[in-house]
This record gives structure tokens, sequence and C-alpha cells, in this order.
């Protein structure tokens, strides 16, 4: 309880759902060998904890940003850089984390300020554009930034592949870097969400809750509104760039495709509705229903789009080609905001009657 | 104040000419930066030509906003429908798009654009039925269901045209220049232009000088009021809806013409131009939409020419520029 910040997740079936995807995230080096399975495992914890800091500004202020990959892009690029140009040690991790983190929590500020000291209603506007230079700058500064083809960088020497942390005879199984890596990310993914939740129950959490609801009583009441959004905006962007920082260190790169696109953005947006924005744990659920899709549907769609074509149906095998899942998952997107706006979570939530779920408007 | 008798005429409102003299002052302050004249001319005539493409997607997006406080997300969706059915269009008929004869043409191009309006309108009216209808008043669904709406599209385009760039040649007698002296002026440029200056006078002419236009910008001023003195207020935004999307079609016609290529992506991209116009005129207003579509495309042409790098980020430079000047826009119209 006090791990959770006395906000359990109210509904039996939830807490079962969050428990078996916690237990298979930490046990998937064990329990599904491959390459692959560990991938997926790892990028399902990087956007939870990604998911869940873009739900405190969606889900708990009611503010739509569009700038949350761009924090998470300086994250991934801070240490990408870093890596690449002071070599593979702990000094250019430290390097990558104490220049990407103030970064990404200053820019959040200038924007924060800026953006509030016009309409609120520019503020989805403005992210957009902002997001959209900084991408574009990204893939310009290719001196800096390697351009459209990214940085590649070695790890330091304890998280690489080859060593060999217990040799295979003390368990059956080889721990070696990799592993180390992932849990790793594993660990620190937890511990930001954890640490996100307690932001949200906490009287901070509270007025930001007020403030969605009513954002003219909650300055009536004498709460300063400027400074509760700009600092809730800080604290996302913290969280949003820390993601990045472990997304480079597992997949040794950083580029636009992986940290600054678009889509990236389009897919938190995604999990944030489907999994229930103003939950937290609706991050969880849904960074695992998006990824595994996105990773395990498509060869799905590619069957079906086979099986379509061979039965000579006109336009279904274009529309059930596997490039074309975002398709699919845009009209669920859409059906889940018409129908069950609070997402999984919440539907889990209301179905035991329990009303104090969070149903942001 | 002096007291005004009942019969006296109501005092007419103070003109705010100040956002009409930027882009003025702007291109004059950039002769000496740009050095040769000629070079001048040929840049502010493309910065014309390209403010008045953006000003004709930008003006429906202002309008829908103004008059309903619905900020759609996926009006980029609009411009690229528009652009792909104009290539149904061309496609059968490259022969008379390549004659070298401006009728033959026109007679191709007119149809198309046409149909891309009439396209985009329609689609207009089921998007404005089926995703805004049922989150009216609700900013956050409506940036939600407008966000998809866009995925739902280019994702569709994507599977109906494939994901290729489709080459959109510009037809024969649009191609070249009108050379005056040293002065080059793309002649494709000329014509976006008039049609730019056309659809700004018949926007103005209509909210201006009809009825209808009385009610637009009623409502704009106060939704409520025009719904109490019993007009439905509801259908006058559909129209005003669908007109934007046809206007958003034409514009996409418009600008693959102008590029010559046409891309489900180009929504992206002109989606953040789009936004960064409609934020600088002010949300709703049509004047500040004109002026900012030429700011924006100014600055990116002056920009270009002097300094590319710069380029990149000019939009935002200019957007901040103008918030810090005039924080609700060049000119803010709703009381919102």
């Amino acid at each position: 309880m006090m791990l959770l910040s006395g906000d359990p997740p109210r509904s039996r079936v939830l807490t079962l759902i969050l428990v078996v995807i916690i237990l298979a995230l930490a046990a998937t080096p064990f329990l599904f060998p491959g390459a692959k399975a560990l991938n997926v495992a790892a990028k399902i914890c990087v956007f939870a904890a990604l998911v869940a800091s873009y739900d405190l500004l969606l889900g708990y202020t009611g503010t739509v940003s569009f700038a949350h990959t761009m924090f998470y892009g300086i994250g991934s690029y801070a240490i990408a850089i870093a890596l690449y140009g002071m070599g593979a040690n702990w000094a250019a991790v430290a390097t990558g984390i104490v220049i990407g983190l103030p970064l990404a929590a200053l820019l959040a500020l200038a924007i924060g300020l800026f953006s509030l000291r016009v309409a609120a209603i520019f503020f989805a506007m403005i992210t957009l554009a902002v997001a959209s230079a900084f991408q574009v700058l990204a893939s310009q500064l290719s001196w800096l930034t390697g351009g459209e083809d990214g940085r590649s960088f070695q790890l330091p020497e304890l998280l690489r592949p080859g060593t060999v942390l217990i040799s295979k005879n003390l368990f059956g199984f080889e721990v070696n870097g990799r592993i180390l890596t992932f849990y790793l990310v594993f660990a620190i993914s937890a511990l930001m969400i954890l640490a996100l939740l307690r932001v949200v129950n906490s009287p901070f959490g509270r007025v930001l809750q007020a403030i969605r609801e009513n954002r003219f009583r909650a300055e009536a009441l004498g709460f300063r509104t400027v400074f509760h959004l700009t600092y809730a905006n800080c604290l996302a962007a913290l969280v949003a760039a820390s993601a990045g920082i472990l997304n480079a260190l597992w997949l040794r790169y950083a580029g636009p495709d992986t940290s600054l696109s678009f889509s990236i953005m389009l897919d938190i947006l995604l999990m944030v509705v489907i999994g229930g924005m103003g939950t937290i744990y609706g991050a969880i659920i849904g960074a695992t229903i998006f990824i595994l899709a996105q990773n395990y549907l498509q060869s799905l769609m590619g069957v079906a789009s086979k099986a379509a074509s061979e039965a000579g149906l006109p336009l279904l095998p274009g529309l059930l080609h596997p490039d074309r899942w975002l398709l699919w998952l845009g009209l669920l997107f859409i059906a889940s905001v018409y129908f069950f706006p609070t997402g999984v979570v919440g539907r889990l939530r209301h179905g035991r009657g329990d009303k104090s779920a969070g149903t942001p408007h | 104040m002096t007291e005004l008798a009942a019969s006296d005429p109501l005092p007419k409102p103070k003109r705010d000419l100040a956002p009409i003299l930027l882009p003025v002052a702007l291109a004059l302050a950039m002769i000496p930066l740009v050095g040769s004249p000629s070079t001048w001319l040929t840049l502010t005539a493309a910065s014309l030509a390209m403010g008045m493409m953006i000003f004709i997607m930008a003006s429906g997006l202002t309008l829908v906003f103004g008059l309903m406080d619905v900020l759609n997300f996926g009006h980029g969706a609009f411009i690229a429908v528009g652009a792909y059915v104009a290539t149904l269009v061309f496609a059968p008929f490259a022969a008379s798009v390549q004659a070298d004869s401006l009728w033959l043409n026109l007679a191709v191009l007119a149809p198309a654009a046409l149909l891309s309006m009439a396209v985009s309108g329609a689609l207009g009216l089921v998007v404005e039925r089926v995703l805004i209808l049922p989150v009216y008043g609700q900013h956050l669904k409506q940036i939600l269901m407008t966000t998809g709406g866009l995925i739902v599209a280019e994702q569709t385009l994507y599977a109906l045209w494939g994901p290729q760039i489709i080459p959109m040649p510009l037809p024969a007698s649009l191609r070249g220049s009108f050379i005056l002296g040293d002065v080059a002026i793309a002649k494709y440029r000329v014509l976006a232009m008039l049609i730019g200056l056309a659809v700004f006078v018949a926007i103005q002419l209509v909210l201006n000088r009809t009825k209808l236009g009385l009610l637009i910008r009623a409502g704009v001023e106060n939704r409520e009021m025009v719904e109490a003195l019993g007009y439905r207020i509801r259908r006058l935004f559909l129209g005003v809806f669908m007109t934007g999307s046809a206007l958003a079609g034409l514009g996409g016609v418009m600008w693959a013409l102008y590029r010559e290529q046409v891309h489900a992506s180009m929504s992206d991209e002109l989606t953040v131009l789009i936004f960064v116009v409609v934020i600088i005129g002010g949300l709703g207003s049509i004047g500040g939409c004109f002026i900012g579509a030429i700011l924006v495309a100014m600055v990116a042409n002056y920009g270009g020419f002097l300094v590319p790098k710069l380029a990149l980020v000019s939009n935002i430079l200019l957007m901040v520029a103008v918030l810090m000047w005039r924080p609700r826009g060049l000119y803010a119209v709703t009381s919102r």
C-alpha cells in the first residue's frame, strides 16, 4: 500500500492482469527465450514509463501536448551522443544523464511558461509546432546527431551481451550483460511509475486534478495554476527523457525513427487512451496491449491479407496489409474515445461499481 | 466621451492597421538584405503565391474554430484527400495535361479542382457528423477524435494508393516563367496568387455583405445569442465546416501542383504550417489568417534565401515573436 501511494488498482481483474504483466515482464529472460521476446519486454517497460508520464499531463491535468516525444528524443540523443563521442565508459553515461535531463526540464519550462502566457487553447498546437521543428533540427544537424542515420554506440563493458555474469552451469540459465541491462530498464521504469503514482496522489496531484476539472475554480481557491501546470510539464518531461535514456541504452542506438518521429507521439496517445486516462495503471496496460499488437498482430494481419488476396476480394488485401495496422488501431482509438473514454482500466473499475475511478472530461 | 443621440450613426470601430503593415514592412526591410532588386521581386512573388496557398488551406480551420470552438487536428487529411482525388482526374487525361494549350490544360485542371473540393467537402460532412458532433464543447476529446481521424484517413490513403510518392506534373502551359526585364516570376505562382486572392475576396464578401456572413460573424462573437434569436447554428456550422474542408481540398490540389508530387504525409507537414498560421492570425479571424499565411511564407522564402539553416525553425521564431507582441494572435476575434 505504501509502495502504491494508497492508490491500489481497485479492481480484482485489473490487479490480476497487472500482476501477470509484471511477473511476465520480470521473468521474460527465463520464460521466453530469444532476442525478440526480450526486445518486446524491454520496449513495454520503457513505454509504460513514458506513457505514464504522458498520462500525468493528459489524464491528470487535461492538457494535450504533442511535444512528449521531443523530451523522449532529448534523453535518447543525449546518452547516444555522449557514448558515441566519449567512448563506452560510465563517465559518458553520467555525462549523457547530466546533460539530457536538465535540458529536457529547461525546454519544458520554456514551452510551459511561453504557451501558458498565451491562450491555453494554443498549447496543443504550439507543442506540435515546436516538436516538428525539433525533429527537423535533429535530422539536419548531422554533425551532432548523425542525421537520418542516427547514432549507434557501444555500451560500457558490464552491459554488453558478451559479458557473462553467472555462467550457465550454475542455474541452467546464463546471465549476461544484456539481461543485466534488461533488469536495469525494468527496475528504473518500475521506479518511475511508482514515483508518478506518488506524485498524482500527493496534494500536488490533487491540485492538478482540480485544474483539470475546473481551472477557473482552482484558481479562485488560491492555487497558482500556471505554477502547477508548468511543474507538471517539467516532471513529465524529466520522466520522458529518462525513458528515452533507457530506450537508447537498450537499443544501443538513437535515431529520428526510434525516438523522435510523430508516429511515436501517436503511439503514446493511443496507449494512454486505450489503457485509460488519469489512472497511471492504464499506461502499463495500454503499453502492453499496443506493443504486443505491434509485434505480433502484424504477422496475423499478413496472413489475413494473403488469404483475402487469394480469395480474390477487392480492397481487403490492401486494408489488411501488415503495414496498415495503424489504420485499425486508429479506428480502435476513435471507438475507445467514443465508447469508453476511461479506457481498459476505467472499464474494469467501473464494472465493479466503483464510481471513484478517474473520469476526465 | 461625448453623448450620442439616438439618431446618430454608430461610431465606426477603429481599424487596426498595424498587422496589415507588418508584412509590407517585412518585405521592404528585406530589400537591402537581399541585395539585388530582381531577386527580391522573385522572392516576394514566391512568398505571396505560397502564402495564398497556405491561406486557402488554413481559412477553413480558423473559421471552424472561431464559429464553433472546435479544434480540428485532422484538417490536414482534407488537404491530402483533395490532392489524391486530383491525381484520379489527371491520370486518364495525361495527354491533355501535357498538351501545350492553355484551354485544354484548364479543361482538365478545373474539373480536377472542383471534384477535389466536392470530395473533401463531402468528407467534411461525414467527419462533422461522425467525429465532431458527439464531442462538442469538449476540447480534449475533439483533439483526440480528430487526431484519430487523421490517422485513419492517412492510412486509408496509403491502403488505396500505396505508400509511394505520386508525381503530379504541372500542365504544360503553366510551366516556365513570365520574364519582365531581369525578373522571372513562375506562371503557376501567378495563377496561385490569383486564385488565393479570389478566395480571400469571396470569403470577405460573403462574410461582410450577406446575411449568411452576418450570422457567421455573429456566431463567432456570441453563439448563444444567435441561437436564442432562433437560428440553427449547428446547421450553419456544418456548412462552414464543409466549405472549410472543400477549401482545404482545393489548397491540397494547388500545393500538389506546386510541389509536383502527392504523398499522404503532406498532411502532417502542412498541418504544422497551418497551425502556425492560424495561431499567428488569431483563431477565428480570416484577415489575420491571410496576413499570417503571407508572413509565414515570407519568412520561409526570405529566410531560406538569406540564412538557409535558420529556415528550419523560422516558423517557430515568427510565432514566438508575434505572440509576444499580441498573445492572442494578430486579430483577437473571439472572446475566448
